[in-house]
């Protein structure tokens, strides 16, 4: 077994360990950190399975993820502070 | 002028994304990056000819250097608090003065505050940046502004400003 | 010898994940939580994409992935500045081990 493949599986592993915290946590801004904070684990992910198949595409997902999960939290942490979207 | 320096950036920026010098690519990149341009110039940056100048450069390479160094020193600072098993926190907001002034220099100052051991940055309002510390080491304002921000300040202000 | 340092890159970066999340599962209130989420989590994935562009050099994975390393640093953090001020004008409190907070005087 590659050693790539085994670090692969543990960031996979500590993706699901976020999603823990989205489900259990006690308030909103909790589960949208988690979220954050998942969407920056999941560009590893593409990362190291960059590297392994050879192929760079993968890399694009990771760049359009980034920028979407920006938005994402963006849109998120200004409906948490309590204002209209269209500020 | 803003339209011109967007459209370099944003050709560049295309080039590095695709590395394909083909024509038909290096049109379509074209025609990309001016429609960006043209859209988006008025939210650049007020004074272009900053980027001709090469003492920012400089400045800026130091300044990664050290930034860098500050990052890695509070990756350790995070893991020691994570994995000490009483946990040694001791948070609150504290509030410090800013001397920047233009808006840029403004989010890289924060941004580099959220980077480094154990601040983020919360909200600026008028003169004032609030931050988030994770240990309070000091009650007086004088010394954790200088302990926070004192050693970045110096350098945007040379690289940005 | 290129494969070797970008492996011990990406297992650093991995190392750095594993304590982000520990501090994301262990700390007690939502700011620090976000402290230590942030710091960690975007330094170690920063040090993969390093791995990756040591790994495959200068060619369109490697340039993808240089491209990648600034973006993340700026929207990871000026995500978790909106994330805080979000919080705080949510109304969430500070933990019970807070000791100051020069925040409030100046929302109200």
């Amino acid at each position: 077994m590659d050693i790539l493949e085994i670090l692969l599986y543990i960031q996979i592993a500590l993706s699901v360990f976020c999603l823990f915290r989205v489900i259990r946590g006690p308030s909103i801004a909790d589960r949208m950190v988690g979220l954050d904070i998942f969407g920056i684990l999941v560009v590893g992910i593409c990362a190291i399975l960059a590297i392994q198949t050879g192929r760079s595409f993968i890399l694009d997902i990771a760049i359009a993820w980034i920028i979407l999960s920006f938005i994402g939290t963006l849109t998120l942490a200004k409906y948490l502070s309590g204002k209209k979207l269209n500020e | 002028m803003r339209i011109l320096a967007l459209f370099i950036l944003t050709f560049i920026f295309w080039l590095l994304l695709t590395l394909d010098f083909s024509v038909a690519n290096l049109v379509a990149g074209a025609a990309a990056a001016l429609v960006t341009s043209l859209l988006f110039a008025k939210y650049f940056f007020k004074k272009v000819v900053k980027f001709l100048q090469p003492v920012r450069y400089f400045w800026l390479l130091v300044y990664l250097v050290i930034f860098t160094w500050e990052c890695i020193k509070a990756n350790f600072d995070v893991a020691y608090r994570v994995l000490h098993p009483a946990m040694p926190i001791k948070p609150g907001i504290v509030k410090i003065k800013l001397g920047l002034q233009s808006d840029f220099a403004r989010t890289m100052l924060a941004n580099s505050i959220t980077m480094t051991p154990g601040t983020i940055s919360v909200d600026i309002i008028d003169d004032e940046l609030f931050v988030h510390w994770i240990y309070v080491r000091s009650e007086d304002p004088e010394v954790y502004s200088q302990k926070i921000a004192g050693k970045f300040e110096k350098y945007i202000k040379k690289i940005f400003e | 010898m290129n494969s070797m340092v970008s492996t011990i890159f990406i297992s650093i970066g991995v190392l750095f994940n594993l304590f982000g999340c520990i501090g994301l599962i262990r700390l007690p209130d939502v700011y620090n939580r976000l402290q230590s989420a942030t710091k960690c989590v975007t330094l170690g994935t920063c040090s993969i994409l390093v791995g990756v562009l040591i790994h495959s050099g200068f060619i369109d994975i490697g340039v993808k992935a240089l491209i990648a390393i600034p973006l993340l640093f700026f929207s990871a953090t000026v995500a978790a500045h909106a994330l805080v001020r979000g919080a705080y004008h949510a109304g969430i409190k500070l933990g019970d081990k807070s000791v100051k907070d020069d925040y409030k005087d100046a929302v109200k």
